[in-house]
């Protein structure tokens, strides 16, 4: 009898990127634990508890996705205002985000300054972003042309929706990386909707990443449902940032499954199937059956994991509520330095 | 003590800032090896290096948008818009982003920038539409910046590395006219002149008169074609225009009890008003007359034609004449 090699089996996807179990559990935490933070938020708006929400549900597999490939410590985020599993990944916590959303005086991103997902840290180096959608890609450009001259070894990861790269700030951003090979990540998080302004009266071409060849570098089009290969995207952008290659437009297809913020009905202007057919290509189902498939998510672990999330959860939002208000006298502080 | 032009203390300003620190770099356009249009940067290519001293693709919101991120990760930016008037794409920028980012992050986050814009008429080449304006009126309205314009060289090199070194965003306004008409003496040593008091150019006590820029180098003369008239005005260089030295003015109007502002952009809403409404509200028992305001017509911007920018700019003669009126009140 003829002895042959032991048969093995064909490395899994995740495998094949060096993702652990560990890993991937970790994905899987942040992307269910994003989607419970925002459903709990609409919760509270609808109960009157809060006066505003807006949602990053069905971006959240793209964001933990290339966010998982980056260096949480080293690297930047300047991000926009859907995308707040990104800023869990990046460091800030539960608490953190409710703290924002209660607008109360511990709130790091801005004090109760900013309405709620406008987010900021700098221990965990997310710089603040404002309402005008796409001048944060010019803020990451300069970032990292700091980085650049300053030989820090930092990537900066910016975002947008595909409405804001019709913003002139986002040509000049993505000319700038491209002239001079910065090390940058232009995520593009593209749900076919500018509120309500359909694609087809955005851009004439079917995929914004079509344009990164016209300042020079690649753009790459992933299913933001598909958790690995907006991994993959983002590990192979961070590999080319690092080596000094430049910039990667990554753009995301990715499924909006809210309406624009609490204040937008989505049934006016998208057509029910199109709501519906959404919640089919949601990254935390799709994610779950691929844990399910390999192995590394049982339903024991499933529910253990959930139990802990809903914690996490309910004590963000009793603590955040249990804050103070702002000191009204804080109204006229940091305007300017004050030593 | 060296004498020199405006511009080339604003040149040293900057010089001495690159040498001391070098977190200190320079974008625009054509400051590179070109040194800048009017020569604010020349030279600095070959000494800083590209990458210190960087040409900008020809787009304004790049340049403050960029600076911001620069300023968010450990440099201090000076951003050179070419004339004042191509500012208005970056506008956004300037407002929204870098003059609330200590606000809006409850001072988590700084904005250390200087945006140097030449602004201004009257030049020899004359500017027309679009190389002429006054933009002093849109900015000094927003709290989060700091507004600066210098009249003396030795004020441009002090006050311009004081804004270096500021921690918030200053928008640092040279009047183009100024550049090379003014020669003073500028110290080689490392001073600054720090950013909101104003200066009395002339002491005097008939009516107080309120400038900047070359404004106050037409009130000056006018001041001194009336002087043997019996009128003895006092004029007082504004120098920063936010934070505004308002106790410089209430000072000098309770001095002299008559008050005039003279400025070139566009009156209605100029920077004139923000002073009148100062003095109105908090000295007017020391008035005896109306507060009065000379400055540039109400139409869009200043024209090219020798005599249209002449009849849009106030002169001299024209000041001299409105501080015989008010001293006549």
């Amino acid at each position: 009898m003829a002895i042959g090699k032991p048969k093995t089996a064909p490395p899994t996807r995740h495998e094949a990127l060096g993702l652990s179990a560990d890993h991937l559990l970790d994905m899987y935490y942040h992307i269910a634990l994003a989607r419970a933070i925002d459903e709990r938020m609409w919760v509270l708006q609808r109960a009157g508890m809060v006066p505003f929400v807006i949602s990053g549900q069905g971006h959240e597999g793209a964001q933990v996705g290339i966010m998982s490939a980056v260096d949480r410590e080293r690297d930047w985020l300047v991000p926009f205002y859907r995308d707040l599993a990104a800023c869990l990944v990046k460091g800030m916590s539960a608490r953190d985000l409710m703290l924002g959303l209660f607008a109360r005086q511990g709130d790091p991103s801005s004090g109760g300054r900013q309405m709620p997902a406008h987010w900021a840290h700098p221990k965990h180096k997310i710089l603040s972003t404002s309402s005008p959608v796409g001048t944060q890609y010019l803020h990451a450009v300069g970032i990292a042309y700091a980085a650049k001259l300053r030989k820090t070894r930092e990537v900066c990861v910016t975002s947008i929706g595909e409405g804001g790269t019709s913003q002139g700030d986002w040509h000049e951003a993505m000319n700038f990386g491209g002239v001079h090979k910065l090390p940058v990540i232009f995520m593009v998080e593209n749900n076919r909707y500018a509120i309500s302004v359909p694609i087809r009266l955005q851009m004439a071409v079917d995929d914004v990443a079509e344009r990164a060849a016209g300042y020079g570098f690649p753009g790459v089009v992933v299913d933001g449902s598909d958790v690995l290969a907006c991994y993959a995207a983002g590990a192979e952008a961070v590999r080319r940032a690092r080596a000094g290659e430049g910039p990667t437009l990554i753009e995301c297809k990715v499924e909006r499954l809210t309406a624009h913020s609490s204040e937008d009905r989505q049934e006016k202007y998208r057509p029910t199937d199109d709501i519906e057919a959404a919640r089919s290509k949601d990254a935390l189902v799709v994610f779950k059956h691929y844990l399910e498939q390999v192995g590394v998510l049982d339903e024991a672990r499933y529910t253990a994991l959930h139990e802990r999330i809903k914690a996490v959860v309910n004590d963000a939002t009793d603590y955040a509520e249990a804050q103070p208000w702002p000191d009204p006298a804080g109204v006229t502080r940091h305007v300017y330095f004050e030593g | 003590m060296p004498e020199m032009r405006l511009l080339d203390a604003i040149r040293l300003g900057m010089y001495e800032e690159m040498k001391r620190d070098e977190r200190v770099m320079i974008l625009g356009e054509d400051v590179g090896l070109k040194g800048g249009v009017f020569g604010a940067t020349d030279g600095f290519y070959a000494e800083f290096g590209e990458a210190r001293v960087l040409d900008t693709p020809l787009a304004e919101s790049l340049i403050v948008g960029a600076a911001v991120g620069m300023a968010a990760n450990g440099l201090i930016p000076i951003a050179e818009i070419q004339f004042s008037d191509f500012i208005y794409p970056a506008f956004n920028q300037i407002v929204s982003e870098a003059a609330r980012m200590r606000y809006r992050s409850n001072g988590g986050f700084g904005c250390p920038i200087t945006i140097r814009a030449p602004f201004g008429g009257g030049v020899e080449v004359h500017g027309g539409l679009y190389h002429s304006q006054s933009i002093e009126a849109f900015f000094a309205h927003v709290p989060g910046l700091k507004v600066v314009t210098p009249y003396t060289p030795y004020d441009a090199k002090g006050l311009l590395k004081a804004s270096i070194r500021d921690p918030d965003p200053v928008l640092f306004l040279e009047h183009k006219r100024l550049y090379r008409a003014i020669r003073g003496e500028v110290p080689d040593d490392d001073y600054i002149v720090p950013i909101g008091p104003a200066a009395v150019r002339r002491q005097g006590t008939t009516l107080s008169v309120f400038a900047y820029g070359q404004m106050l180098h037409e009130t000056l003369q006018a001041a001194g074609q009336v002087a043997g008239e019996g009128l003895d005005a006092e004029v007082v260089d504004l120098r920063t225009l936010r934070p505004l030295d308002t106790e410089t003015i209430l000072t000098s109007v309770r001095k002299t009890n008559k008050a005039m502002v003279v400025y070139e952009d566009n009156r209605f809403l100029g920077y004139g008003a923000e002073v009148s409404a100062l003095i109105a509200e908090e000295a007017f028992d020391a008035l005896d007359g109306p507060i009065v305001r000379v400055a540039g017509l109400d139409v869009p911007a200043v024209p090219y034609s020798d005599p249209l920018a002449g009849a849009f700019i106030p002169t001299a003669a024209k000041i001299a004449d409105a501080m015989r009126r008010l001293a006549a009140y």
